[in-house]
């Protein structure tokens, strides 16, 4: 027995070690949200590795800024310790891979900002957000600099030789005439009626923005984040199945005017999109019902926008749309309760 | 039928290999035994005894306080030194009948304090079992007699004995099965005497095959009892889930399981009441699990009730320096505990000693709405938004999501990412929604 006066921190039982003391359940499952979010990190990392093949030194400057510009304003204004959980990283990587290789990297660097702080912190940070912040940095650089967002610099060139003014002095946009373009596979579509061939689109030898060129690395970098139940996979199954679906009835239709189904699923950013944004948890169902409404609702979107709007791709607004609906489907793809007769409707 | 299994669920390791085939064995009587007055869901016991007073083993030093209550008895014949407060495994504070344990005593009960049960009626079953001071061993601790005596206007159809033990690293259950099938048939016998029911399945979770067997092996011939192998997910073991899996059905939100014609009592609790008609003694001892890579020799013990934390892990070697939680019951749903003075009670199951790698101690980060919780919610709620609105306070528009038909599994807690404690928010809520409202002057 103790007799001397015990100081308030000391154990009540000599030997026994300073035990824990949580709610139940008291074991839990091994993963956790940090992560998740730099397991996607790096899956997207083999993606930034064929856009520097592709597109030499400029995609990782493009990529650099979009990130830089991200993280510095997650530090700013975002919770203490914030950009330790890697989702700016995530929207940076993201925001850098669906931007061309030619932009000054200030404009990047702001889209990076822009996303960060108006498409999250704004809201609340990390998972209050209701449209994916990499997609709202997009918006905003379509918006403020139309023309250097569609100049696409064409493949080829060795790795350290700039695919445009990257260095341009910030508010300026630069010039650089003698840099060759090419105009992206859906743009030759739409203005010029001419496809480009599969293998080209699969491989990723075209035009376009700089991770959204080969298909198939994006393919098996989401299967591998599927495998680890990182994203789920109903969403991009369900976009693709749309499309294919949708456009396919219109080639059927006329397949003169409109572009076959295979041309449809792995031009633009549509892989990227299906795959790396509209499967951010963040912003698409949580019910397993409501993943396969979100990704028809983007894909029908997407062929809506690209077959009669006045832009090449709609990626980006089909997914912007249908994020802010997804509180709207959560509600109605609330699943039956355990012994209640029919879903009671909130 | 359906498919011995159930719809959503989660799969934490199971951990029971430290103790699965360690056979039962009887811990000696420790120095003291303290009785808490409330051990069992309903109002507790009202003290018989006072200080000074000598208790033989099996003696009732605590009255049943209605209906909803059962008696306490002494686990070990001695001398009661007082009745006071003593910390509760629940995390409360609870009066006890505080009783210092005879030395070299050969603790010789009083013959039987329990009655034949052939001589009695079908009522007097359930209230020879009250007497007994006989509760749910599975954790509830909820009355036993209560479930010998259904609504009148009811029918049971059948009986279910719950020996699904889906909690991580619990085996107390599981030893009953393969050590005692034969008191688990004669439990069910009673039981189905005293609910006149026809009929009774047993729900073992496919990972206790040796428990199937022996179970199997011993059904008597004039019983129409089988034996179900179910699939091993958490909380098979939960009343409504154990039902879906057995007879497809599901009892409807607010209801009883007696509303789709079934009664669920525990396997340890069948073969409890087996065993105090058996012996003429009345609930003063169970079968605990003392586990975990905290604990030196992990083991299945006979403890008496009322035995301290601290008496039961010295034991068993102590604890050694991995051990970090203490935990009453399975990790899922168990109760933490602060005090090693803790007596244990007879809903305790188990005592678990967890290791700091496998505690949920860690921080906390917002939801990113990953659907996992709603994913593994075996209700089908929807987690997330009920989280959502208990951190706002909600607690009314919590309603509309179903918060009553949540049972607190914690299967949405275990597998969020980011570690939101959503089955703790959502039993403060429910606390919350159970307090009477500030009037408004």
């Amino acid at each position: 027995m103790n007799t001397s006066p015990t100081p308030a921190t000391a154990p009540f039982h000599a030997d026994t070690p300073r035990l824990e003391l949580t709610a139940s359940p008291h074991v839990h499952a091994p993963d956790s949200t940090v992560r998740i979010m730099w397991t996607v990190v790096i899956s997207l990392l083999p993606i930034v590795a064929a856009s520097v093949f592709f597109f030499g030194i400029s995609a990782l400057l493009i990529i650099g800024a979009a990130v830089a510009g991200a993280l510095a304003t997650e530090r700013l204004t975002g919770p203490r310790n914030a950009v330790r959980d890697g989702s700016a990283v995530i929207t940076g990587l993201l925001l850098g891979l669906i931007l061309p290789a030619g932009m000054p990297i200030w404009m990047p660097f702001i889209g990076g900002a822009v996303a960060i702080g108006f498409g999250k912190v704004i809201f609340g940070g990390l998972g209050q957000n209701v449209f994916n912040p990499a997609l709202v940095g997009r918006a905003f650089l379509q918006a403020a600099f139309p023309a250097a967002i569609t100049t696409w610099p064409a493949m080829g060139g060795g790795l350290f030789d700039l695919r445009g003014d990257n260095f341009a002095l910030p508010l300026m946009s630069g010039n650089a005439p003698d840099v060759i373009t090419e105009a992206t596979p859906l743009g030759l579509m739409k203005f010029e009626g001419t496809g480009t061939d599969l293998m080209s689109l699969l491989v990723g030898n075209t035009g376009g923005s700089l991770g959204e060129t080969s298909a198939l690395l994006i393919l098996v970098c989401g299967a591998y984040l599927a495998w680890k139940r990182y994203l789920d996979w109903r969403v991009p199954v369900s976009i693709f199945a749309t499309v294919a679906l949708l456009s396919g009835v219109l080639w059927q239709i006329d397949s003169e005017r409109y572009a076959n189904p295979l041309f449809m699923l792995f031009s633009g950013g549509l892989v990227l999109g299906a795959v790396y944004m509209a499967t951010d948890m963040v912003t698409s169902p949580v019910t397993r019902a409501g993943a396969w409404i979100f990704g028809a609702g983007i894909g029908a979107l997407v062929v809506l926008i690209r077959t009669w709007g006045g832009l090449p791709e709609g990626v980006m607004y089909a997914i912007l749309l249908m994020n802010a609906l997804v509180p709207f489907i959560n509600r109605f793809t609330r699943p039956r309760v355990f012994g209640t007769p029919a879903r009671r409707n909130a | 039928m359906s498919s011995n299994g159930f719809r959503h669920g989660v799969h934490p390791p199971e951990r029971k290999e430290l103790t699965a085939a360690v056979p039962v064995r009887r811990m000696p009587f420790p120095e003291q035994v303290v009785l808490p007055l409330r051990q069992h869901a309903g109002k507790p016991a009202v003290p018989l005894v006072q200080r000074g007073d000598r208790v033989e083993r099996g003696d009732k030093v605590a009255a049943a306080d209605g209906y909803m209550s059962v008696p306490m008895h002494a686990s070990a014949a001695g001398i009661v030194t007082g009745i006071d407060w003593v910390p509760h495994p629940d995390g409360s504070m609870v009066e006890a009948v505080h009783i210092a344990v005879e030395r070299h005593s050969a603790q010789l009960p009083r013959p039987r304090l329990v009655p034949e049960w052939e001589s009695l009626a079908g009522d007097d079953v359930a209230r020879a079992v009250q007497e007994a001071g006989v509760v749910g061993l599975g954790g509830a601790a909820f009355p036993a007699h209560v479930k010998m005596a259904p609504p009148k206007d009811t029918t049971v159809e059948i009986l279910i004995v719950n020996g699904a033990e889906c909690e991580p690293y619990l085996t107390a259950d599981h030893r009953v099965m393969v050590e005692y099938p034969e008191r688990v048939h004669f439990g069910t016998r009673i039981m189905m005497r005293a609910l006149g029911v026809g009929r009774a399945v047993i729900g073992v979770e496919s990972n206790k095959p040796d428990a199937v067997e022996a179970l199997r092996a011993t059904i008597p011939s004039d019983l129409d009892i089988s034996v179900e192998s179910l699939t091993v997910k958490y909380p098979q073991g939960a009343e409504k889930m154990l039902i879906h899996a057995i007879t497809g059905r599901e009892v409807p939100s607010g209801k009883l399981p007696v509303h789709v014609g079934a009664i669920v009592q525990n396997v340890g609790t069948v073969a409890a009441i087996a065993e105090v008609f058996e012996t003429g003694l009345p609930l003063i001892e169970r079968i605990v699990t003392v586990t975990g890579r905290g604990v030196n020799r992990p083991s299945n013990l006979i403890v008496p009730v009322g035995t301290r934390l601290r008496d039961v892990l010295d034991f068993c070697g102590g604890l050694n320096e991995s051990a970090a939680e203490i935990v009453f019951g399975g990790p899922m749903m168990g109760m933490v505990q602060a005090d090693l003075d803790t007596p244990l009670t007879k809903g305790t199951t188990g005592i678990v000693v967890l290791t700091h790698e496998e505690t949920s101690a860690r921080a906390t980060l917002p939801c990113i709405r990953c659907g996992r919780c709603v994913d593994a919610c075996p209700v089908f709620l929807m987690p997330q938004q009920l989280g959502a609105l208990a951190q706002l306070g909600r607690y009314e528009d919590m309603q509309q999501w179903n918060l009553a038909d949540c049972m607190l599994c914690g299967s949405c807690s275990y597998v969020c990412p980011s570690n939101i404690p959503l089955s703790q928010m959502f039993a403060l809520s429910k606390a919350a929604l159970r307090r009477p409202k500030a009037k408004v002057a």
